[in-house]
């Protein structure tokens, strides 16, 4: 009955595994529209705006939190009444964890359902997907994670750290620690390469031993020969720009090889509260995370976020620095649209300078000229109970600087 | 030297992983010539399988044990659902069988998505298997790894042994070997077709258990992995035990010196060329079982 030869069955599997592969990044994406902007509809008594986010794939463990921040905010805003008279209509669109897929989905948003603005992406990846998207059709995307900088799209609004607000808060804080070395880790991709360039930068104008640098294709889980790497370098401090799933595997080989935070700590750009949940807490005691916002953050703002969250998702689901920060996104396009009385995107642009909202993380502020935001540099530890606690902090907003221009040993990075 | 010490190591453990992922894939595929896409999805079911017995067993150590038989059971029992539901009327269209499958890991995915939330889950290690072994001044040894190749070796014993020795391995192999003249001689085929698609499945099931100690658990693990598990059966040759097991060690030791060398991207690809290079030489892989068949 089986009378199909091997040798076919054997190049017809090899065939098909190098399909699976490839088609992870086959792209299909939408046709360009050379007419210019697309205006959104506001002429209900609803306004859309848009969600993207990979609720499947890989980074569907981070993305989906950010999420639910977005709708607590949108939910929010609409039980006081919304924005400009207008309840605001959320459309979600999944990502899939595939950066053609994101600028597709992005095109429907702004095409198809013509909404007011989108707030997602997470990894630099899916950003610079949808980058040409937002700028062709002049519609205005929210984005709420930290990232590496050196980018200044007219469309939009960054309200996660750049490296100055995030990463060089990281490294001054293992400078003032007195380590000497580091070795680096990331996935293989946008953000930690251009992040590590950064670091390579300031290591040397400060002194610091870079000892090597590896990379991991992102959802990678074979982290054996990094480790070894890292072991043998005896640095005295790892920095970890890894994202998604590898983390979980790199956290659990690096404990495995006996390495702890106090021989070698890890600090780690990329995993916050909910990560720290799905890593496990028996790994990552101990270890430090560079952010601006913590659950454990002080202030009226933070209690009244952590505890409105809590009521919606469940007692056992924490909030974290990109939750936050897309919660924040939400209410500062809100601020900007009743600053310029319109939902048009160059007058809420005109309009952004400035603008501040009283956030959980502290007093955020809008700087027009580069679309960031100030925010409070903070670097925690973290504990047993898989919550964050600041160990240190820059003691008040630090400008947003993406092009690090304010940093003599960054010239030539950009 | 320590570091080339640790390295082949790693090698040997990464060979671990890959063949007890391979293992079950290398009854299903390699001995009945099903390609089971969804064989991924049984990983991860079994992984799962560890995470909800640890929500009423709290004993770390207690429950990867009990989720070692339980997670054979769970695994299994989908294997032969898929088999007696879709495979059996497909087993002469292999093509269809690709698909079908493939469906079906999707179906599985999102499954585990709907019941357990698309962000991973954790599971709680033994504290002795989150240790290592120190071997002299700078080498250690990573318990989880030791415990993966104890287990892989154990089930590779016990599937030789099974298949050399017991009533069922004959059938098995009979089955192989000549289909035809084994239904001729009152062999049961569909019997036996069900138990080692069982038995494959339940290879799974283990592996998903193992795996917890080193990775994520979430609903896209299996795909993850697939791709692996396929290349090691290929390349070891079908319908042969020995050729995975000798094929996902070279691979692990490969992946493991190339990457130390170079990095992680470059060692995966330079292990893709390896394979299709040796696919040209070998295209029945490195083991073909000789037959008087006809096919």
């Amino acid at each position: 009955m089986l009378r199909f030869h091997r040798r076919r069955l054997a190049a017809c599997s090899v065939a098909l595994a190098a399909a699976l592969a490839v088609s992870a990044c086959g792209s299909k994406t939408g046709e360009s529209d050379t007419t210019g902007g697309v205006t959104a509809d506001t002429s209900g008594d609803t306004v859309k705006v848009g969600l993207l986010n990979s609720l499947s794939g890989t980074m569907a463990i981070s993305e989906v939190t950010v999420r639910d921040a977005i709708m607590l905010a949108v939910e929010e805003i609409n039980a006081a009444g919304g924005v400009l008279g207008k309840k605001l209509a959320p459309v979600g669109e999944d990502g899939a964890s595939d950066w053609p897929t994101f600028a597709e989905k992005a095109e429907k948003l702004i095409k198809v359902d013509r909404v007011a603005a989108v707030f997602g992406c997470w990894t630099s990846a899916s950003r610079k997907a949808v980058k040409p998207v937002f700028e062709e059709n002049k519609a205005l995307l929210f984005y709420p994670v930290q990232y590496e900088g050196l980018e200044q799209s007219p469309y939009i609004f960054y309200t996660g750290a750049t490296t100055n607000q995030q990463i060089v808060p990281g490294l001054d804080y293992l400078k003032a620690q007195g380590k000497k070395s580091v070795y680096l880790v990331g996935s293989d991709y946008v953000f930690p390469r251009t992040a590590n360039k950064i670091i390579k930068a300031y290591a040397e104008a400060n002194g610091l031993k870079v000892l090597g640098e590896d990379y991991a294709p992102l959802g990678s889980t074979e982290f054996g020969t990094i480790v070894n790497k890292v072991k043998a370098s005896k640095a005295e401090a790892v920095f970890n720009t890894l994202n998604g799933d590898s983390n979980v595997a790199f956290f659990k080989e690096y404990k495995s090889a006996g390495l702890t935070a106090a021989s070698m700590p890890v600090v780690s750009v990329s995993i916050a509260e909910e990560e720290v949940k799905s890593i496990g807490t028996q790994y990552l005691s101990g270890q430090l995370t560079a952010w601006n916002y913590y659950q454990t953050t002080t202030g009226a703002a933070n209690d009244k976020f952590v505890k409105a969250y809590k009521a919606k998702f469940g007692a056992d689901k924490p909030t974290s620095d990109p939750m936050e920060a897309a919660y924040v996104s939400v209410y500062l396009w809100k601020a900007m649209v009743e600053k310029a009385g319109s939902f048009d995107v160059e007058k809420v642009k005109g309009a952004s300078n400035g603008v501040t909202f009283e956030a959980p993380e502290g007093l955020v502020t809008i700087d027009g000229a580069t679309q960031h935001i100030h925010k409070t540099a903070r670097i925690g530890k973290i504990g047993d109970d898989g919550l964050i606690t600041e160990v240190w902090n820059s003691g008040g907003p630090v400008k947003p600087d993406p092009y690090l221009k304010g940093y003599p040993w960054a010239t030539g990075l950009s | 030297m320590t570091v080339i010490l640790g390295q082949l190591f790693t090698g040997v453990s990464i060979g671990a992983v890959l063949l007890l992922i391979a293992l079950g894939l290398a009854l299903t595929f390699g001995q009945m010539n099903v390609i089971n896409m969804a064989h991924g999805e049984f990983i991860m079911a079994g992984a799962y399988t560890t995470y909800v017995l640890q929500q009423t067993i709290t004993d770390a150590g207690l429950s990867l044990l009990v989720a070692l038989p339980i997670a054979f059971a769970v695994a299994g029992a989908m294997g032969v659902l898929l088999e007696w539901a879709l495979i059996r009327r497909l087993y002469t269209r292999p093509l269809d069988t690709l698909l079908v499958t493939w469906g079906v890991s999707l179906m599985l995915q999102q499954l585990a998505r709907d019941i357990f939330g698309a962000p991973n889950v954790q599971t709680k290690a033994p504290d002795i298997l989150t240790e290592s072994t120190s071997l002299g001044t700078d080498l250690s040894i990573a318990n989880s790894r030791l415990f993966i190749l104890g287990l892989v070796v154990l089930a590779v014993a016990a599937l030789t042994a099974a298949l050399k020795f017991t009533p069922l391995g004959r059938r098995i192999r009979a089955v192989v070997q000549n289909r035809d003249l084994a239904a001729v001689s009152g062999i049961p085929t569909a019997r036996v077709d069900r138990l080692t698609f069982f038995i494959g499945s339940s290879l799974a099931g283990v592996a998903g258990v193992a795996l917890t100690l080193l990775g994520p658990i979430g609903p896209t693990m299996g795909t993850n992995i697939i791709i692996d598990a396929f290349l090691v059966v290929v390349v070891g040759g079908i319908g042969q035990l020995k050729g995975s097991v000798i094929v996902a060690f070279v691979l692990g030791m490969l992946q493991a010196m190339v990457e130390y060398l170079t990095t992680l991207s470059v060692a995966k690809v330079i292990v893709f060329i390896a394979i299709v290079a040796f696919l040209q030489w070998r295209p029945q892989g490195l083991f073909t079982l000789r037959t008087r068949s006809l096919a």
